[in-house]
């Protein structure tokens, strides 16, 4: 192993973690809109490349076609492939439902275990570049909410590399979100890919009096909200969840323990949102452990707009995050 | 691509003997598994949503004769017929509509969804038009394999409106997939009829759309269904694409068991009963000399004597342990 490190933004380690699993096993192919060099290799360039290297068989420009697209990559991963299907920005699955939901997630437990549907969906999303209401949904609850799919949303680009790797490898139906005011994130991160495990947080800053987990672009807010914190002296520990289904119980319980108290941050909307399953396993394991209610921070129960303050407000802010670990400490 | 909505454009292959009694063997399955499936239903000892196939039993029958076992199918919840017709085993058939830990899919399927990829039966959806996307994926499959593999996917009238149509008819022909798109247009899609709900006389129109051949064939002709599926899968087997076959034909009985055919006349419903697929096929097989009597009775008996054995097998069978609840989720058990 080196220890060589080198610059990768998001789109570059996605790229790098899809190209590593296509040369290591030829089963691995990829479909969707755009995704071949000649149309671009993706709408923002994620499979720019790929068809290059590994030939137009493998990466498939498709038709706009969501239902088509996930058929196709239902029906092949049955056949023994293991398709990366990119449906280019997670609204679009809305038109890909039937096929995600009750074919993909179902086929094992409905066939009793005969066929299965390996395969992974990248998207894009997410608040922030006015695309409006449309384009920028989180929509990762409905996903999580449907057993025999698994949902991971990165918030690096070392964590994107690592989760692509092992979602393409996964032998169940991965979602995975990209969020696109994320995508140009560059960080130093080693040149040997490590696969990192699904279903593993990671506690990115220990912390003694309030734990805040967080996930996707949010986490970055969490880490500066953690910033002022610490100035005001208030210690606090930080997870990004990366796995949303089937989420590290484990660690956060265990990290709620001990602060005894907890902030969960997400961009989606928080009613009915991934904040409260969260919020109330907590409350189910450490009943008379917390020291202050548990806060869900999410956007308010309102479609995403496009005028400029009000997505701006839409989505959580780092001093949301800062006030509501405040306030559990009052 | 030249497309037709009728069959004179089909290059006839005339199954030989042997293949027509094949062919008989596979409607007299269905049809008396039929019988019986209702027969259990109303005896009480089985509950079970029911989408009888009987009246259509030339199509999987005329069609599986052409495959081979490593040959795929999807089909619909009103699919037992094209299952039977593909080989699923009597026993794992029933002891699946039966709900037992015994079949095909330990019982958690059920009738709407027979699996039995050993037969090459892949998918059996609950949701219309649903078969399509995914019978592309194992086309292309099959297509990155380098195989010869065929994939038969079956749908209703009524799918031929849903979007899934459309798409998967599009990016068959675009990617020259082999796979065979098989519309049984049974003239009713639930219980509202073809007229109303569809915008071409034929399916098989819809086919030039998507630059590939259609064609309408009488699917209770064992002969024009052999030829035209020969046709279609040949195609797809030599690589040229995909073909949708429109093939006319008429359920019995209703959408679902218990239907009353409140929406089609009395006189409609006897009128297409009286020409019950399998009785004429038997009577022609007798007529031209191709099979005699002792030996269909023969296929009949055995049909039957099988039948009854699954029945009791199934009945006979554990029912699921309630530990299989929450297995099959994922690969790994225990992810939550």
């Amino acid at each position: 192993m080196s220890a060589e490190t080198k610059k990768l933004t998001i789109i570059g380690a996605v790229n790098e973690g899809i190209a590593s699993c296509m040369a290591a096993d030829p089963k691995v192919i990829v479909l969707g809109e755009d995704v071949g060099d000649l149309e671009g290799g993706g709408i923002v360039g994620v499979t720019r490349g790929l068809s290059a290297k590994f030939g137009d068989e493998r990466v498939r420009s498709t038709p706009i076609t969501e239902q088509a697209i996930m058929g196709a990559a239902i029906g092949a991963a049955m056949g023994g492939y293991k398709p990366v299907a990119e449906i280019m920005l997670m609204n679009f699955t809305t038109v890909a439902m039937d096929m995600i939901i009750n074919h993909a997630a179902k086929c094992r437990y409905m066939s009793g275990g005969q066929t299965s549907a390996p395969l992974v969906v990248r998207m894009m999303t997410g608040a922030g570049i006015s695309a409006g209401g449309q384009h920028s949904d989180f929509l990762e609850a409905w996903f999580c909410h449907t057993p025999g799919l698994k949902v991971v949303i990165p918030s690096n680009p070392e964590d994107a590399r690592g989760l692509i790797v092992s979602a393409i490898n996964d032998p169940d139906p991965v979602i995975f979100v990209e969020c696109s005011r994320a995508y140009g994130t560059t960080t130093d991160v080693p040149v040997d890919i490590t696969p990192i495990p699904l279903g593993k947080a990671k506690i990115v800053q220990e912390g003694t009096d309030v734990t805040i987990i967080s996930y996707s672009e949010i986490f970055a807010r969490a880490k500066l909200a953690a910033v002022e914190l610490a100035k005001e002296g208030i210690s606090a520990e930080l997870i990004d969840l990366r796995t949303i289904s089937p989420w590290d119980r484990e660690a956060v319980i265990a990290s709620v323990a001990k602060t005894g108290r907890a902030v969960i941050a997400h961009e989606a909307v928080r009613s009915f949102g991934v904040g409260a399953e969260i919020a109330a396993t907590l409350q189910e394991e450490l009943f008379g452990k917390l020291k202050a209610p548990i806060k869900r921070l999410g956007a308010a129960f309102n479609p995403v707009p496009f005028s400029k303050p009000l997505e701006t407000a839409h989505v959580v802010s780092v001093e949301q995050i800062a006030a509501a670990a405040r306030s559990t400490l009052t | 691509m030249a497309s037709t909505s009728q069959t004179s454009g089909i290059n006839a292959a005339v199954p030989d003997a042997a293949t027509q009694i094949e062919i008989y063997r596979r409607m007299s399955l269905i049809s008396q598994n039929d019988e019986a499936s209702r027969r259990v239903i109303r005896s009480g000892r089985l509950m079970m949503p029911y989408y009888s196939g009987k009246g259509q039993e030339v199509i999987p029958s005329a069609i599986s004769v052409n495959l081979t076992d490593e040959d795929q199918i999807c089909t619909i919840y009103r699919g037992i017929h094209d299952m039977l017709a593909k080989g699923v085993p009597l026993n794992d058939l029933w002891a699946e509509i039966a709900g037992r830990v015994t079949g095909t899919c330990k019982g958690k399927g059920g009738p709407m969804h027979i699996t039995h990829p050993k037969s090459g039966a892949m998918l059996t959806t609950g949701i219309v038009g649903s078969s399509m996307p995914i019978a592309n994926g194992l086309a292309w499959a099959a297509k990155l394999d380098n195989s010869k593999r065929v994939v038969i996917t079956n749908f209703g009238d009524g799918a031929s409106n849903i979007g899934a149509f459309h798409e998967s008819l599009n990016l068959a022909s675009v990617w020259k997939l082999p796979v065979v798109f098989v519309c049984q247009n049974n003239r009713f899609a639930e219980h509202t009829r073809y007229a109303k709900g569809t915008s071409v006389d034929q399916i098989s129109k819809r086919a030039i759309s998507y630059g590939m051949p259609g064609y309408t064939v009488d699917g209770n002709d064992p002969f024009a269904m052999y030829a035209a599926a020969n046709a279609a899968i040949t195609r797809a087997r030599e690589g040229e694409g995909p073909t949708l076959l429109e093939c006319m034909t008429f359920r019995f009985w209703g959408h679902v068991f218990g239907d009353d055919d409140f929406y089609m006349t009395k006189e409609e419903k006897a009128e297409a009963m009286a020409k019950d697929p399998t009785i004429l096929f038997r009577a022609r097989l007798l007529t031209d000399g191709t099979a005699t009597e002792d030996q269909l009775a023969k296929i009949d008996a055995k049909i039957a004597t099988d039948i009854e054995a699954a029945i009791e097998y199934a009945l006979g069978s554990e029912m699921p342990p309630v530990s299989e609840l929450t297995t099959d989720v994922y690969a790994e058990a225990g992810v939550f």
